[in-house]
């Protein structure tokens, strides 16, 4: 079964936010400057970000926000955030693998930045409520 | 010079206890965009059954990123941090972390390789309340990238 679709806006007001929360401050995530030097196309999101808005998908599609109980993902290409008021965007989808008979549901998740994948293995394990 | 592997194994102190601060977790869930009642309301968040505000499922990373320097800062290990990016992550949960938890990570050298100059470096932290309940295991792959990377 699929699950629907979730677009995220990702604008450098958001990095900004999420550097503060996080405490991750590196300069690749705010300074175009820095991030040329180092070989990347411009600023891009905190890999963390992108893995946080994932999970928001998952508790989302769980109707439970603390209903995670194992979540992985593997960071395969950045996602490069330009500077000005449109960002970019992730695309966030999910099929469920399996039901299990103790209440856990295994999602394998799937996100998109301008179509080319930006995570690989990623899943989810769900406990469902009641 | 690659990692050395026989770091594989070596486990380090407990870090000194983290506070979860009602503030912090609403400051990181307003963050991600993250508007659920139980992540900002702890009233919201006792009618689930936690004893405050509850955390999202990646929060645990802002106290683990600063627990594994630790590992990533240890002379003796040697990884250049201004070559490193961030490879996998994963949280494994016993239960959601909450406001009013005071927790400890401990920090273990995992799995360590090298592959096409590239070294990869897994750390497992067990973060438990100061009173040795677990409640999340968190692993991270960071990539050290070679000289020529």
């Amino acid at each position: 079964m699929e699950l629907p679709v979730k677009t995220f806006r990702i604008t450098r007001a958001d990095l900004v936010r999420y550097a503060g929360a996080s405490g991750d401050f590196n300069p690749i995530h705010w300074s175009d400057r820095f991030a040329t030097k180092v070989g990347l196309p411009g600023v891009i999101a905190h890999g963390m970000y992108t893995m946080a808005l994932v999970g928001r998908a998952v508790t989302e599609w769980a109707g439970s926000p603390d209903a995670v109980v194992d979540y992985s993902v593997r960071f395969t290409r950045p996602v490069v955030v330009p500077d000005d008021d449109e960002g970019t965007e992730i695309e966030v989808s999910a099929v469920v693998k399996e039901v299990t008979e103790d209440g856990l549901t295994r999602l394998e998740l799937t996100a998109t930045c301008l179509g080319v994948k930006v995570l690989g293995q990623a899943k989810a394990t769900v406990r469902s409520r009641g | 010079m690659p990692l050395d592997p026989s770091f594989v194994g070596r486990s380090y102190p407990p870090t000194a206890p983290y506070l979860v601060g009602r503030e912090k977790i609403r400051e990181f869930a307003t963050a991600i965009g993250a508007t659920d009642p139980a992540y900002h309301d702890p009233a919201a968040a006792r009618e689930l059954g936690h004893p405050d505000v509850v955390a999202p499922p990646t929060f645990p990373f802002v106290m683990t990123m600063a627990a594994t320097a630790q590992i990533v800062e240890d002379p003796a290990l040697g990884v250049d941090y201004s070559r490193v990016v961030h490879g996998d992550q994963r949280f494994a949960y016993t239960r959601p972390v909450a406001a009013g938890d005071e927790l400890v990570c401990v920090n273990t050298i995992e799995e360590i390789t090298s592959r096409a100059g590239h070294d990869f470096l897994t750390t497992r932290t067990e973060v438990a309340t100061v009173a040795g309940e677990p409640v999340v295991t968190v692993w991270s792959k960071l990539v050290v990238r070679g000289e020529e990377g």
